[in-house]
């Protein structure tokens, strides 16, 4: 058994049959596209979220990178940032924003909440990690990151997007085991419906 | 969205109330506060604010951190006021077990408190136009953010979440200089507000919008336990730091800024205003910082244990009054911790405000009302 890369695995899938059509140059430029125009949603939930606007502000100001902070809603965008504390209250609704951002989508989970619960590690009511309900691709640390570190991971996104075997489609997703046939459904009921059971029922 | 049909009935036009979902994800409510609208066409009938979308579990969690580790969770329910949170946090406990706190300390902190104080402002001086249109504000408001930032940061090591307050004082004593350069970077930021101030006090798109827009009456401020500059522009006199000082504030002149419209510009005005209040009383306070030497803490036991009992301290955070509610067992974790934070009694005045303005209104309504979500749902 031989160890193979995680994106190769991934891509034995629908894309195998893509690189032979589309060569190296077409994966090459459609990559260096895709890393430098990444339309950011910005899931702010809580203390990340303000150092996540600090990022986009003039000191630092990530547009410089390619990310741009205009995106309207999730179906304009290419990038999740989830920033904050996820609580169970609140999961449903990242699942479904995400689920209606079009692919090739990518998320990065901001600050120790969202990696793994931070310091509400043993509260009754946060979700210990958004991995648990979207798939993430870039985890940065700190309560809260400095807007440094989330420069640091815009930038190790982009070097994941650069080595993508990707096609027109992008990559396909590991989907998350018993997730997964939730997942799947995508059709118009499903997408359209109230983020959470309203409190009465 | 949910869609509730009333078939109007008698002659005449058919109206359908429409209930509809504001978040809890939507740029208006910078955080995740979830607004259940009735309209009746472009009007709010109704609202009714559904909170704990942001429900951590502070209070809980507090009774399994001891004294020492609750700041941690303390300054994050407001996370823009990091360290007033923690302030009250340790007022209330060395209250408890009857420390006194050495004077350097009491400066610096009341100085430290003032300098999140407009950290806090900056942030909803520069959100609020940009909710309702005007994007340039927020880059002032931020170029502002990041000087005093950096002094903040220099002193604890922290741009948010200082964790520079502890039972007895302060974590440590700052860097020598340190004094020179936050009154450098005060003056900066006063030299430099007239920038932010004069591009959007007297706007006349600023005004259209906000004068007379969202009227609190105080009765109804008062009512709802309203508090901080959202009170104060209805015209509530009430200041902790001068109606009950603690830290250094009775030996300060404060002056409160009060406003009598209580519309959403009154309410931005009252805190623009406190930038400047807040930047002089900073200043005074590190004044008298080079005057005092001496520790800035105190030598705690190794397990610190608050006597049984109960105590309450309550502070003018940025955002209005916090109160802290603990009761100890004489354990080293308290046995209960109550917050009473100012954000959550300031959102439920939406549920008078809100009907019978127009969509449009909504959000330069629920922009002043200056909210932390954190704040709301602890």
């Amino acid at each position: 058994m031989t160890f193979r890369p995680a994106s190769v695995v991934v891509n034995l899938g629908i894309v195998t049959a893509l690189p032979g059509v589309l060569g190296e140059p077409i994966r090459f430029v459609l990559n260096w596209g895709r890393k430098y125009s990444l339309w950011v949603f910005n899931f702010g939930l809580a203390c990340c979220a303000i150092e996540f606007i600090a990022t986009s502000m003039a000191r630092h100001d990530f547009m410089r990178l390619g990310v741009i902070p205009f995106a309207h809603g999730p179906r304009q965008a290419d990038l999740m940032v989830v920033s904050g504390t996820v609580t169970d209250k609140m999961a449903p609704a990242i699942k479904r924003l995400y689920d209606q951002m079009p692919e090739p989508k990518y998320v990065i989970s901001f600050g120790a909440c969202s990696n793994c619960g931070g310091p509400y590690w043993d509260s009754y009511s946060v979700t210990k990690g958004v991995d648990q309900i979207v798939p993430v691709d870039v985890y940065v640390p700190g309560c809260p990151p400095r807007p440094e570190a989330l420069l640091h991971g815009i930038l190790r996104l982009q070097e994941k997007i650069a080595g993508e075997q990707a096609g027109i489609g992008g990559v396909s997703r590991p989907d998350l085991g018993a997730e997964a046939e939730r997942r799947a459904r995508r059709d118009v009921a499903a997408l359209s419906a109230p983020p959470v059971r309203p409190p009465q029922e | 969205m949910t869609r509730e049909l009333t078939i109007g009935t008698g002659a005449g036009l058919e109206t359908s109330d429409m209930v509809l979902n504001i978040g809890p994800q939507h740029p208006s409510t910078h955080g995740v506060l979830r607004l259940k609208l009735v309209l009746d066409g472009e009007r709010v009938v109704s609202c009714e604010p559904i909170v704990g979308y942001m429900h951590r579990g502070a209070e809980k969690l507090f009774e399994a951190r001891d004294y020492r580790q609750i700041i941690v969770l303390a300054n994050r329910h407001d996370w823009l006021s990091a360290f007033n949170n923690e302030l009250g946090v340790v007022l209330a406990v060395e209250r408890l077990m009857g420390l006194e706190v050495p004077e350097r300390a009491v400066w610096l902190r009341t100085a430290l408190a003032e300098l999140n104080r407009v950290l806090n402002h900056l942030m909803f001086l520069g959100s609020y136009p940009l909710e309702i249109g005007a994007i340039t504000p927020m880059f002032y408001a931020f170029r502002e953010r990041e000087t005093l930032q950096a002094v903040m940061e220099e002193a604890s090591g922290g741009r948010m979440h200082y964790m520079f307050n502890r039972v007895g004082g302060l974590k440590e004593e700052v860097p020598a200089g340190w004094t020179k350069r936050a009154r450098l970077a005060i003056d900066e930021v006063r030299r430099r507000m007239p920038d932010l101030d004069n591009i959007i006090r007297r706007n006349e798109i600023f005004m259209a919008r906000t004068r007379g827009v969202g009227v609190l009456t105080p009765a109804e401020a008062a009512a709802f336990g309203a508090s901080g500059p959202v009170a104060r522009a209805s015209g509530l006199d009430f200041d902790l730091r001068r109606d009950e000082p603690y830290l250094a504030y009775g030996e300060l002149d404060v002056p409160v800024v009060t406003r009598t419209t209580g519309d959403c510009h009154a309410r931005f005005e009252c805190m623009l205003d406190q930038v400047y209040v807040s930047l002089d009383l900073a200043q005074a306070c590190l004044d008298r910082v080079d005057q005092i030497s001496g520790p800035v803490n105190v030598r705690l036991p190794k397990v610190v244990k608050a006597p049984e009992g109960h105590t309450y301290a309550w502070t003018e955070n940025p955002l209005g009054i916090n109160g802290y509610y603990l009761v100890s067992r004489g354990d080293r974790t308290p046995w209960r911790m109550k917050l009473r934070t100012a954000s959550y009694a300031n959102v439920q005045a939406l549920t008078t405000l809100l009907p019978g303005t127009l969509v449009p209104d909504l959000i330069a309504i629920l922009g002043s009302m200056f909210f932390v979500v954190g704040d709301i749902d602890k």
